[in-house]
């Protein structure tokens, strides 16, 4: 659906983004993560035909985004960051021109308003003037004017910014039902959201991709150098001194309350050796867990190192 | 030309749920009343001096001391008011974002180009339009030659979209509204009077300088006259105007 070829975009001398490269296949869901700044509005505003790449190609359905513009328009749906709209029409006249302009047949046009509107919730706000919108609805207009006539494609930019937290549930829940008929790329800097939505994640810093994988994996892959928590009653050095004396135990933190973290070797079972040595110590022994990595892990440890190496290279 | 329609549409709906074509429809037809009724007071007192004397009897003509100048005034507020009706079309969409939405919808420049030009024209043709009840007032008071009144007509209409042209131009330069509205006046004001002093142009100038006068092509059409030089003239004003606006649109996508 997506192919993207050595893109590059400066700003005047500024780099947006260097040389990316990815693909994305029909029907996937793609989360593009990264901090701010990272060149994710730029990657997205370049496939939705709206700004021309310094050099690299960037191509939808097989159209190319800068020679063809019409043909990869008319295939896509795009939220922009923000979400720009008419703020001196109504709802109903806004998604009317959005259904003409996109080449709606004009006998389709009701129905398929229709349609986005009751998939959106915006029934109630139908002849509502957009100016005196709440943020929520204006998020849930964004996205009904890009489902008009059903893209084969919708990219969103940051699609639950600025919502509450019910609206943002509301709005993911929309996004994964659209999940079926839609390739959906979505930009956003909300770890959880991708975790819930994506079934592929682009990591993006600094204009370059530093991983694209499935959630699980990049999660399993840093999970490696296990850490696990532990929950014990009993004299904190004598603990630490115990623990730390066991093989395959690389570090123990004492972070006071009785709990600590171990750094474990890759590849180890260690949690039935230690349950044993506690009990046999005399102390008791509360709670004793594998340390779940999250995505916010994954992400602050590829930002991060990718910073680091580049303080080391300066 | 895909979605031209769809423009127009939308760019009317703007223009009749916002203040700004209510107010300048206010003061256009309260300026045209006021210049019409003093036209035609002044006419009405000549007329009774004309009952004493012969040689301004058989000068009198009520199209030409009521309509010619009244076509004049009515020009120069427009060039006044045109860039109020112009100066959001392009303007806003940057301001607002939407020229986002807009460029990423399947239309072609040409189509946005020409769907917002119709609709700013169709807004100001109904203003014109208005005025013609001056026409039938006339008509009913004294018998008046409407070829005449409708190549008046035609003039303004021509001029107008010439002016409006010109207007959407300078909306594409910037994203306020009052910045595009100051180009516009300036350059109207300037194609207006660029021909005032033709004979103080440099040497082999001066028709030059009459020529691209907005001004010198109107005064044919309020004498009644159809000249194709002049229609010519106008088409390629417009045509022209909105060649920029399209290259300007354009630029976008090489600077980036």
């Amino acid at each position: 659906m997506i192919e993207i070829q050595d893109l590059t975009k400066y700003y005047g001398s500024t780099l947006a983004i260097w040389r990316l490269n990815f693909a994305i296949a029909d029907g996937e869901i793609v989360g593009f993560l990264g901090p701010n700044a990272a060149g994710k509005t730029t990657t997205l505003k370049i496939l939705a035909g709206y700004m021309p790449p310094t050099s690299g190609t960037a191509t939808i359905n097989g159209y190319d985004c800068l020679t063809q513009p019409l043909e990869v328009r008319g295939s896509l749906g795009y939220l922009p960051e923000n979400v720009p709209l008419y703020r001196d029409l109504e709802v109903s006249q806004f998604l009317r021109f959005a259904a003409q302009a996109k080449g709606v047949d004009s006998r389709k046009q009701k129905p398929e308003i229709d349609r986005v509107l009751a998939d959106c919730g915006l029934e109630n706000v139908r002849h509502t003037l957009i100016a005196s919108l709440s943020k929520g609805y204006r998020q849930r207009l964004g996205l009904a004017q890009a489902l008009l006539n059903r893209p084969p494609l919708l990219i969103l930019d940051e699609p639950t910014i600025g919502l509450d937290p019910s609206q943002i549930v509301e709005i993911r829940q929309l996004i994964k039902e659209l999940a079926g008929e839609h390739t959906v790329f979505l930009s956003t800097h909300i770890l959880p959201e991708v975790s819930q939505l994506c079934r592929r994640v682009i990591i993006i810093n600094r204009g370059q991709i530093v991983a694209s994988d499935t959630p699980a994996n990049l999660t399993r892959e840093l999970g490696e150098s296990s850490r696990l928590a532990m929950v014990i009653k009993g004299p904190e050095d004598k603990i630490v001194a115990t623990l730390k004396a066991l093989s395959g135990i690389k570090e123990v933190t004492a972070r006071g309350n009785g709990h600590y973290l171990l750094e474990v070797e890759k590849g180890q079972e260690l949690r039935p050796t230690l349950a044993r040595q506690v009990v046999q110590a005399g102390w008791e022994l509360l709670e004793l867990k594998a340390q779940e990595f999250t995505l916010e892990d994954v992400f602050l440890n590829l930002v991060t190192e990718e910073s680091e190496a580049e303080d080391k290279a300066a | 030309m895909s979605g031209c329609l769809a423009v127009w549409r939308k760019e009317l709906v703007v223009y009749f749920s916002t203040p700004i074509f209510y107010l300048t429809g206010t003061f256009f037809l309260l300026l045209g009343g006021y210049f019409f009724f003093s036209n035609v007071a002044y006419y009405n007192l000549l007329s009774l001096q004309a009952s004493q004397n012969p040689y301004l009897a058989s000068q009198l003509n009520a199209l030409q001391m009521v309509f010619r100048p009244l076509f004049g005034t009515l020009a120069v507020v427009f060039l006044f008011l045109v860039p109020l009706v112009t100066m959001r079309l392009f303007a806003e969409e940057k301001r607002a974002g939407t020229a986002e939405l807009l460029f990423t919808y399947p239309l072609t420049d040409w189509g946005v180009i020409l769907g917002k030009f119709l609709a700013a024209l169709l807004i100001y043709g109904l203003l014109l339009a208005v005025t013609l009840i001056y026409a039938l007032l006339m008509a009913w008071i004294t018998t008046i030659d409407w070829g005449q009144i409708f190549t008046g007509y035609l003039g303004l209409f021509l001029l107008g979209a010439a002016f409006l042209a010109l207007g959407l131009f300078s909306s594409t330069l910037t994203e306020n509204q009052i910045i595009a509205a100051v180009i516009s006046f300036g350059l109207l004001l300037l194609f207006w009077v660029i021909g005032w002093y033709e004979e103080l142009g440099p040497l082999g100038w001066q028709g030059f300088f009459k020529y691209i006068s907005l001004m010198s092509h109107f005064e044919t059409f309020s004498r009644g006259i159809i000249d194709t030089r002049d229609l010519l003239y106008y088409f390629m004003v417009i045509y022209f105007f909105l060649f920029l606006t399209k290259r300007q649109l354009e630029s976008r996508r090489w600077r980036g």
